[in-house]
């Protein structure tokens, strides 16, 4: 799907796809929520009302029937009548209704009640109607059925509707303001779920567009601060370091397919030029020769180029543990002292004993190499006149310091940042045998070791320092020995380190 | 000397068994990891040369099956992996040595003779070697040519101790590189070259013959010309 398909598509679906979101869901999931407690609350409150109302009604039978009780014991069963008529027809009277031991109705205002409810004494529930009512709805009551001395039988009860009208409110109630809650939250939802989904609808259109190539396009920021805020910053983030690796992807390739094509071209030239014009079997051997050497050439640079891609990965950090690196930079020291003295330099080794860091032999080991063979390329003093590379390494702090100078040409400021990268070379004629990826594999050791290097003005010439966490147990920093080791290196012009 | 290679790829298997009769040894071929560890248990075999990326039986596992079943035949890893690690875990899986690919045959050449020579060596070192009437004493670090004391560094010591110990066998520039200095890395230059030739002139100096030989395109070698 393209990006400019999907915004009509969009709109065309855009109900569905709202119900679809995360905010839509988390809404609705707070309305039943929401609801259902209300719900509650509302149950609560009508099931205590009722029960209020219900023990209201109670006591005021209680005290009739306690008073008519009364009556009755003091002026008989005819007085009973008397004041029991003339209750019943007084507006909003209770019921009343009193019988003979069979079951004749003496007096009160209650014409039909279920049958057997005079058997029970004690309280219930029933239909009833008025004497002065036509029956065509029943209405409900709470009555009380007291046993009189002599078997004669009083009941009292009160109507039920005040009890019903408070349940009809309350349920009206609730209705009502769950249809509010709804609605309300509807429309919230919909709200809520619109801009959220607006916002990342535009992050979804510029992850389409970064798709179809446009590398630039970067996620709108709100500017409130929220959390889709914060994963847009941090995405536009990503997209940037995505953005430089890819520059510096494209650089690569382009440096790789100068530097590899202009070998390969020599390599094709040479092999073919055999073909067309050796004579005798030695001019083809030689030629051979050639082609391999080239070929080698171009082994050592893949090597090369895969060995910083993994220390820009990180990924040789597994093979890490505790080195002498006074041993190591001395057995370098020792190993090219041959080849400097062969191209007129003296080498020099200031090494402070027993010096230990955490770290790869093989890569730091590869990087000094690369720094002493650079220094013995090009440090070679531009007047003539005997140069001199000076290796050291010394404790500074809790860092160890190593470095290598030269009396060469040096580098200007202006280029030091760039030497850096992979095939830069100073050198413009090209005339030095190299690749230009000595300086990057050193960066590469020295990050992956958690190290600083600088290059700095040997003036004239160039030192190359490398900074590198000193590993436990630190050299003992003894007076004694400080001296030492500041003494070992000048009366030693072959550079040869003492053993 | 009879040599097993197990590698898948056709072609570079059929250029090393070509390469290794062409200078005289039996070599043996399997295409992959189990058809390799059948052969190799069969035994009779010097030195397993054998490719790390196998089909059914990888490398690795290979030597590690071997090793299981006491069968301490020399082995040398190749592999297109060429970083330090790799290194590590095929020498620790039991491997002898290891050479990353591309190489040149004549370091496998070197590498494969230097192991089938060890197999067959007495189990203790010499405490003395001597090559024609070049002598060199491992316990007095002394050494003589024609009775006459020649006086090395440590490291030229070593390096001519090295030379000595496979003596009639070439020895690559790597070869040096990894057990006299101790060195995994390409230095991308000649530096073993110039010490060689320090200790030749110190060696071979005033003496006839030689004794320290180059090998074009190979390495070097020590050998009585006589």
């Amino acid at each position: 799907m393209t990006a400019a398909d999907a915004i009509p598509r969009k709109r065309q679906k855009f109900l569905p796809t709202l119900f679809r979101t995360t905010a839509f869901k988390l809404t609705a999931a707070y309305l039943v929520i929401f609801a259902l407690f209300a719900a509650f609350v509302l149950g609560y409150v009508a099931w205590n009302a009722k029960r209020l109302l219900d023990d209201q009604i109670r006591s005021t039978i209680d005290a009739e029937i306690q008073g008519l009780a009364e009556q009755q014991r003091q002026g008989g069963i005819r007085r009973l009548v008397n004041i029991i008529e003339r209750r019943s027809r007084a507006p909003g009277a209770s019921l009343y209704l009193v019988t003979t031991p069979v079951g004749e109705r003496i007096a009160g205002n209650v014409e039909a009640i279920p049958p057997g409810t005079l058997d029970r004494t004690g309280e219930s529930e029933i239909e009833y109607a008025r004497s002065s009512e036509t029956v065509d709805k029943p209405s409900h009551a709470l009555v009380r059925v007291y046993l009189l001395p002599a078997g004669f039988r009083l009941l009292v009860g009160r109507d039920l509707e005040e009890r019903e009208r408070l349940g009809i409110v309350i349920r009206r109630a609730a209705g009502w303001s769950l249809a509010l809650v709804f609605v309300l939250g509807c429309f919230a939802s919909w709200f809520v779920a619109r801009r959220v989904l607006k916002r990342i609808d535009g992050m979804s259109e510029t992850a389409h567009g970064i798709m179809e190539g446009d590398l630039e396009g970067r996620i709108a920021i709100t500017g409130t601060g929220d959390e889709l805020d914060r994963l847009a910053l941090n995405l536009n983030a990503m997209l940037d370091r995505i953005g430089e690796l890819m520059a510096g992807m494209q650089q690569v390739t382009d440096n790789i397919a100068h530097d590899l094509k202009t070998p390969l071209t020599r390599l094709r030239n040479r092999a073919e030029e055999a073909l067309r014009t050796a004579r005798s079997p030695d001019e083809l051997r030689a030629a051979l020769d050639g082609a391999i050497e080239e070929a080698d050439n171009l082994i050592r640079v893949f090597n090369a180029l895969l060995m910083i891609a993994r220390l820009e990965a990180g990924r040789v950090s597994d093979n890490m543990s505790e080195l002498d690196i006074s041993e190591i930079v001395s057995g370098l020291a020792e190993l090219y002292e041959p080849l400097a003295e062969e191209a007129g330099l003296s080498l020099t080794c200031e090494v402070a004993p027993s010096l230990k860091i955490r770290g790869n032999r093989e890569l730091i080991g590869q990087a000094l190499n690369n720094l002493i063979d650079n220094a013995l390329k090009y440090g070679a003093p531009e007047q003539g006149g005997a140069g001199t590379v000076a290796v050291s390494a010394r404790q500074a702090g809790d860092q160890v310091e190593l470095s290598v100078a030269d009396h060469g040409p040096g580098i200007p400021e202006a280029d030091r940042g760039r030497v850096f990268d992979r095939f830069v070379r100073l050198d413009t004629s090209r005339s030095k045998p190299g690749f230009g990826l000595g300086l990057s594999l050193v960066a590469g050791v020295v990050r992956l070791h958690g190290g600083v290097l600088r290059l700095e003005d040997n003036a004239p010439g160039l030192r190359v320092v490398i900074l590198l966490p000193a590993g436990s147990p630190k050299p003992v920093d003894t007076p004694a020995l400080a001296e030492s080791a500041a003494s070992t290196p000048t009366p030693n012009p072959a550079g040869v380190p003492t053993h | 000397m009879r040599l097993l290679i197990v590698e898948d790829d056709a072609e570079a298997a059929a250029y090393l068994t070509k390469a290794f009769r062409e200078v005289g040894h039996v070599a043996d071929h399997a295409a992959d990891g189990l058809e390799g560890y059948a052969m190799a248990e069969g035994g009779g075999y010097d030195v397993l040369v054998i490719d790390r990326m196998l089909p059914r039986l990888d490398g690795l596992s290979l030597i590690r099956s071997l090793r299981e079943q006491k069968d301490d035949t020399p082995a040398l890893i190749l592999s297109a992996l060429a970083q330090v690690d790799d290194r590590v875990k095929g020498l620790r899986a039991g491997g002898d040595d290891y050479l990353p690919k591309p190489y040149a045959f004549s370091e496998l050449l070197a590498r494969v003779e230097v192991l089938a020579r060890r197999r067959g060596a007495p189990a203790s070192e010499p405490t003395t070697y001597r090559v024609g009437d070049l002598v060199l004493d491992r316990l007095a670090h002394r050494v003589t040519r024609e009775g006459q004391e020649i006086v090395l560094q440590p490291r030229e010591f070593r390096l001519l101790e090295y030379l000595m110990k496979h003596a009639g066998q070439v020895v690559t520039r790597t070869m040096l590189l990894e057990n006299v200095w101790d060195y995994h890395f390409d230095p991308q230059t000649n530096v073993i070259d110039v010490h060689v030739s320090r200790l030749r002139a110190k060696v071979d100096k005033g003496f006839e013959p030689p004794m320290i030989h180059t090998i074009r395109g190979a390495g070097y070698m020590v050998r009585d010309s006589r």
